[in-house]
């Protein structure tokens, strides 16, 4: 059967949201609204120390300040920050030793999101650290882990055990006050990861969280903090999916990495939150402020496929410190129906010899709107600094839009930069092409998606990959082979 | 008082000595209650992120010239392209200067805005265009509305084309004190016209001028236009020149730029395409030095399908100087099979440059090929050890690998006098002295 766009378009438009499912999970929730009297209970709830609860109080202060930006190309009805509750946790406790012991109906949510505990334990080998609202309830491959000196495990956890390490590195990339939603994050982050490799430990197995919003009205703040101490490496996996609601969530996480010398962070994320129905009804707001820090000879490289959630505004960056660092950024958007991403990266070089490559693929279909927005800055000190830039956009359909705002602004002389960007469709002639050789429309597509998509999807980890293209099927189903 | 409030007020005054019955003071009257309400751009605002206008506002200039300055040809005569015969639209402090002009109302019209608000003849062109294309909200064009009296006018009807280029020179005695310029210019092409038009600002002082200068384009069905714009004014003047063009049915309009001198310079360059096989040239030569500051922002606006946007900027920055190119790209949803391209490269000779650029896609169609690429880097160390080792000093040598560098741009000029006037503004601006034409 032939397969025309005019058929995949249809088909996109009604593909519903398949993981668009809701567990009944009894939840110890907060009133709605924010006050410092908030900020403390939440504090209070998860027993933090005293200079804990003095940081986000601070971080409030900050917030209570600010306004929320505007200058996204993105247009979405704000979130009224009062009718918002602040901490939700699965009600279940103590934590499981066993997956036995673990609430059914919580193991059958893992289950039809095809994150069987016990399977991905035997087969992918990766240790998952499962974040179901806000807490943490299950760790696997701690001890594995904690046999190389490795910490990995839930924020809360880190700031009873380990409370020098968050201490001296918390807000030291994303300070508090660095913009509205991290500051409103760092007053009131429920829960989240927490990454240590010590000197010279190359982690063995991709470190992994699976990130999922699940009761109504409860917004979701993550922090992760990944520390990558001298010499080490660490391959880090992000994957979220969250069950279709009609009111629309908000989601400010904060993600700080640091590559100390001669360290190498390696961050993936697949997210696919409720992108809303196709009249644009509902879905989740995702306002993320990720950034790493690289020292002298450091690696950052950060992947994202990006399919889901309403509205979008992300920037992975890379602060470019230390001499001979090197931030990568390699990111796929996907967008369909009403969604409307505004993503990108920032890579500011300080350093001398920093070199940094961002390539980015923004899929439009539907009536959806993609931004690439990114930074390039070379300070004046950061002698032959290299950045590589590509944003390629294909437009599917012609009511959707592909924008790119690259910024570039350099101030050494020996910099050299490169930014090249294109926006198309699936040419006729390259379907013709491939039909002229037997293959179907349907099939031609797929290629052509895959391949114009491949360069970032080579990036993600053997685990990931395969999720990553389970995920743009449900974006894009017929067009991903 | 700051440059604002100066403004507002000599606005009354303005008022007192024109006719208030024309129908042009409405749109004036409309323009400063725009300006009154925004006043002058601040780095705020996204658009001027880059380019700040607070010490020109801080300058006490003086909004209209006291006294009627002259000028002697002799002085004068190297500000001209005058190896060739042209038509000359000649301005001294924002005052024709009859003296040293050429105009021509033979076929084609080639006079003064001055004339054509004023005179019943012009009365229907003037409402039909002006004031049209140009924006009604952007502060410094609706500045320069409400304050628009004199300018250059050219109109070319139907099938002609004026028998020579003309040029456009505004001169900046400033012999009194700070000089703020507003020239308005309005240029029409009917069907099938054709014009070449080169504009020039020169400050003849060591004080302060600013020229805020507005100029329409309207190109319509199979016309071409041509216009040069040379910036190699003195470095204590500054220019904010804004040009709106809008274009018809297989009309061709191209802009060059090329920027070697003065402080502070903005280029805000709008293309709308109105119609459909349309073509737009925006192409720029920068090379600076000092603590010059050169804005390129660029628009062009793809309304219909069709269309060809052509963009080529190249700039080169040495010492302290600071380079911007911010160029915009829309295409709208009815505007399928557009093709829009946009190229900026850039130089850094010196530590202290800096260069910020901003290529912006804005697509709505999904089948067009559009694509920007931008480069910042340095001249290639082996051509330059190839040109060495064949015997040519380092400096000379740099200076060719920056001419060839430039060169793409320079092709397009279809005036070969012009061209080998720019090769040798940027000759001298790079300080070489080459045994062949540069």
């Amino acid at each position: 059967m032939a397969y025309t766009e005019e058929e995949l378009k249809k088909e996109l438009e009604t593909k519903e949201y398949e993981y668009g499912f809701y567990t009944d999970i009894e939840s110890d929730t907060f009133p709605k609204g924010l006050s410092e009297d908030i900020v403390i209970a939440i504090s209070q709830k998860k027993q933090e120390p005293e200079w804990m609860t003095e940081w986000r109080l601070e971080a409030f202060r900050f917030w209570k300040e600010m306004e929320e930006p505007e200058w996204a190309n993105v247009k979405y009805e704000k979130p009224n920050f009062q009718d918002i509750s602040y901490y939700s946790a699965p009600n279940k406790k103590p934590k499981y030793n066993s997956l036995d012991e673990v609430d059914p109906e919580l193991l059958d949510t893992f289950k039809r999101l095809g994150i069987s505990l016990d399977e991905q334990k035997k087969l992918a080998g990766v240790a998952v650290d499962i974040v179901m609202d806000s807490v943490s309830v299950a760790t696997t491959f701690k001890k594995t882990l904690a046999e190389k000196g490795i910490i990995f495990c839930s924020i809360s956890e880190a700031i009873q055990d380990h409370p020098e390490l968050v201490k001296k590195y918390i807000g030291t990339v994303v300070p508090q006050k660095d913009n509205f939603y991290a500051a409103l994050n760092s007053a009131v982050f429920s829960d989240g990861s927490f990454c240590y490799i010590p000197k010279g430990v190359r982690c063995p197995m991709e470190l992994s969280t699976y990130f999922r919003i699940n009761q109504a009205g409860t917004g979701q703040f993550e922090r992760t903090l990944v520390i990558a101490d001298e010499g080490s490496y660490v391959s880090y996996l992000e994957g979220c999916t969250a069950p279709s609601r009609d009111e629309n969530q908000l989601h400010a996480a904060v993600v700080e990495l640091i590559a100390l010398d001669d360290a190498e962070i390696k961050y993936s994320t697949v997210q696919n939150w409720y992108p809303g129905d196709k009249e644009g009804k509902g879905g989740v707001f995702n306002f993320v402020t990720k950034r790493g820090i690289c020292e002298e000879n450091a690696k950052i490289s950060w992947t994202q496929v990006e399919t889901g959630s309403a509205v979008t505004w992300k920037y992975p960056s890379c602060v470019l410190k230390g001499d001979n660092s090197i931030g990568e950024f390699y990111s796929i958007a996907v967008t369909n129906n009403y969604q409307q991403a505004d993503t990108g990266t920032k890579m500011i070089h300080l350093g001398k010899n920093t070199k940094s490559t961002i390539i980015s693929k923004g899929i439009s279909a539907g009536q959806s709107q993609n931004s690439y927005r990114g930074l390039v800055q070379v300070n004046s000190r950061a002698e032959n600094a290299r950045n590589f830039s590509q944003c390629d956009s294909l437009l599917m359909g012609n009511r959707c839009g592909a924008h790119t705002f690259p910024y570039i602004e350099t101030k050494n002389k020996s910099a050299q930069i490169e930014h090249e960007a294109t926006t198309s469709k699936i040419g006729e002639d390259q379907i013709f092409y491939c039909n002229q050789r037997g293959i179907d429309t349907e099939k031609a597509i797929a290629l052509i998606v895959n391949g114009f998509s491949k360069e970032v999807l080579n990036k993600l980890p053997m685990e990931f990959a395969v999720e990553a293209q389970k995920l743009l099927e449900i974006s894009l189903e017929g067009s991903v082979g | 008082m700051d440059l604002k409030d100066k403004l507002l007020s000599s606005f009354i005054a303005f008022e007192n000595n024109v006719d208030l019955d024309n129908p042009i003071h409405e749109v004036r009257s409309e323009a400063i209650k725009n300006f009154e309400e925004k006043g002058f751009p601040s780095k705020k605002e996204e658009a001027w992120k880059y380019t700040s206008l607070n010490n020109l506002q801080k300058v006490d200039f003086s909004v209209f010239p006291k006294q009627e300055n002259t000028l002697e040809y002799r002085d004068i005569k190297k500000y001209f392209l005058h190896e060739i015969d042209t038509y000359k639209i000649v301005f001294i402090d924002g005052v024709y200067s009859s003296y040293l002009s050429e105009t021509t109302h033979d076929g084609v019209d080639v006079c003064l805005m001055s004339a054509a608000f004023n005179k019943p003849m012009y009365k229907q062109i003037i409402e039909l265009y002006f004031n049209k294309v140009a924006s009604k909200d952007e502060s410094l064009t609706t500045l320069n509305t409400a304050f628009s009296r004199e300018g250059a006018y050219i109109y070319i009807p139907k099938n002609k084309a004026p028998r020579k280029p003309i040029q456009i020179i505004h001169f900046a005695t400033g012999n009194e004190a700070a000089l703020m310029l507003q020239p308005r210019n309005l240029i029409i092409a009917e069907e099938n016209a054709e014009v070449q038009i080169i504009e020039r600002h020169q400050s003849l002082t060591g004080n302060e001028v600013f020229t805020n200068s507005v100029t329409e384009i309207y190109a319509a069905k199979d016309a071409i236009v041509d216009f040069y714009k040379v910036q190699n004014d003195a470095k204590t003047a500054s220019l904010v020149d804004n040009t709106y063009i809008s274009q018809k049915d297989n009309s061709v309009v191209r802009v060059h730029t090329f920027s070697f001198g003065g402080k502070m310079t903005r280029n805000n360059l709008n293309f709308y395409q109105n119609g459909e096989r349309i073509d737009s040239t925006l192409k720029g030569v920068t090379i600076l030095g000092e603590k010059q500051h050169v804005d390129h922002h660029t628009l062009v606006h793809h309304a219909q399908p069709n269309c060809e946007s052509h963009q080529d900027y190249k700039g080169i920055f040495g010492e302290k100087s600071t380079g911007v190119f911010n160029g915009k790209i829309i295409v709208d949803q009815i505007a399928q099979k557009t093709n829009a391209f946009q190229q900026n490269n850039n130089i850094l000779l010196s530590d202290k440059a800096t260069i910020n650029t901003k290529p912006q896609l804005e697509i709505f169609a999904d089948d067009v090929k559009c694509s920007h690429g931008c480069t910042i880097g340095q001249l290639d160390e082996d051509a330059l050890f190839y040109l060495q080792s064949r015997g040519i000093p380092k400096k000379e040598a740099t200076a060719l690998l920056m001419y060839a560098f430039a060169n793409n741009v320079l092709e397009s000029v279809r005036i070969p006098e012009l061209k080998k006037r720019i090769n040798k503004i940027i000759a001298n601006t790079l300080g070489v002295r080459v045994g062949f034409d540069l």
